[in-house]
């Protein structure tokens, strides 16, 4: 009996699909896919909610522990881990609703959303490497923006996880400023075509090919964010003169147009005594 | 620094400047001492009332837009009980007081820190 081209590809897809009998589980449907392995959207039968089952393609373990070591709101939390009939490691994390980063930016966010959802994606980073860890594949793809504007930090690299390679340093041994240069070009590639030459120059400093040359730390590319969205000098940019004084300018705007306002009141008097 | 404090500082201050700018009205200069004088105080009661309703409510349009109309107010009555050749001079003082009075409404809204909220019941 010859089977059709369908039947063949249905065939293949249902054997690929994770056994779950002997879990709490229930398999709904395919949400994702890596290049550890694959994640569906499950429902746990025990207590009734829907959660996001990831499926090893290997034996590879390591992501769990290491998301369980980091509890922090924005990192998704593991549920459960364990072993399919099959050999394949599997863990249930809580179901984030939402959009990656950059199906997030598709809905044209404002530029202070963008760098909202960057010193989140920071602050993550911040305390993943104060507890030692570090992500190694910082990109879009694992930056989940939630519909309330939560931002999750996804994909924590194991050993094998090589990185991506517009958001990977070019460095061959990875560490935390590894991870500050990934965090540079995802603050690159939210910025929109118009964005301001500071944070242009906060993302280049971050992403400088000397790791030495880079912010040493998360908090640093931050605090300079900060201070630009806070209309001040930020540090990795030298800024020609003329650009310091329009910053000054908008900042004090409503100071400024005041004494303008009093100093053209004053010239109109004076014009008026000698005409 | 109290609010109240950042009003009578930056009165002075624009108040002695506005009072000041008399200088150039060459028939103002023997007056010049009592119109810095009078200015400075007049900015100082604008002011104080800008600093007291800075405390109260934190606001900079409503600052600005306080600190102008006391200005006006004040200038108003300045210029009533003034003369200049034989009349009052409203223009002359009321436009700067009304613009002075703007500035110290919104510095005081924006520098110094604000009162402490009285608790419920006090």
């Amino acid at each position: 009996m010859e089977l059709s081209d369908s039947v063949l590809d249905h065939l293949r897809h249902v054997a690929a699909l994770p056994d779950l009998a002997g879990t709490r589980y229930e398999l709904e449907r395919e949400i994702g896919r890596g290049g550890l392995g694959v994640v569906y959207l499950a429902r746990d039968r025990q207590l009734d909610r829907h959660v996001a089952l990831k499926v090893l393609d290997s034996a590879l373990d390591g992501e769990a522990q290491l998301i369980a070591r980091l509890e922090h709101p924005g990192i998704v939390p593991v549920y459960e881990a364990g072993t399919l009939p099959d050999g394949r490691i599997f863990y249930a994390m809580k179901l984030v609703a939402g959009a990656p980063l950059d199906g997030y930016l598709a809905g044209a966010p404002s530029l202070g959303e963008r760098l909202r959802a960057i010193r989140r994606v920071g602050e993550v980073l911040a305390f993943a490497h104060a507890r030692g860890t570090i992500h190694r594949d910082l990109k879009p793809q694992n930056v989940m923006v939630g519909g309330f504007g939560e931002v999750y930090v996804m994909d924590w690299g194991v050993d094998a996880v090589a990185g991506t390679p517009a958001f990977r340093a070019p460095e061959a041994q990875l560490d935390r400023r590894s991870d500050i240069y990934a965090l540079g070009a995802l603050l690159e590639f939210v910025l929109p075509r118009s964005a301001a030459p500071a944070l242009r120059a906060i993302a280049a400093k971050a992403m400088n090919a000397d790791p030495t040359a880079r912010y040493t730390e998360a908090p640093a590319l931050l605090a300079d964010i900060e201070r630009f969205q806070d209309g001040l000098a930020v540090q990795a940019w030298s800024e020609p003169w003329w650009h310091r004084w329009r910053r000054f300018g908008s900042r004090n705007a409503v100071l400024l147009w005041p004494l303008v306002a009093y100093a053209g009141v004053k010239l109109l008097l004076f014009l008026l005594r000698i005409l | 620094m109290n609010k109240i404090l950042v009003g009578l500082l930056f009165g002075l201050v624009f108040g002695a400047l506005d009072g000041a700018t008399a200088w150039f009205y060459p028939e103002a200069r023997p007056l010049i001492a009592s119109i810095l004088l009078g200015s400075s105080f007049k900015g100082m009661v604008v002011g104080l009332l800008s600093g007291w309703f800075a405390r109260k409510v934190q606001s900079t349009t409503w600052g600005i837009v306080l600190g102008a109309a006391l200005g006006l107010l004040f200038a108003f009555l300045v210029a009533a009980t003034d003369t200049l050749n034989g009349r009052h001079p409203y223009l002359e003082i009321m436009m700067p007081g009304f613009v002075v009075g703007a500035i110290i409404g919104f510095l005081t809204q924006r520098v110094g820190a604000p009162g402490l909220a009285r608790k419920a019941g006090e």
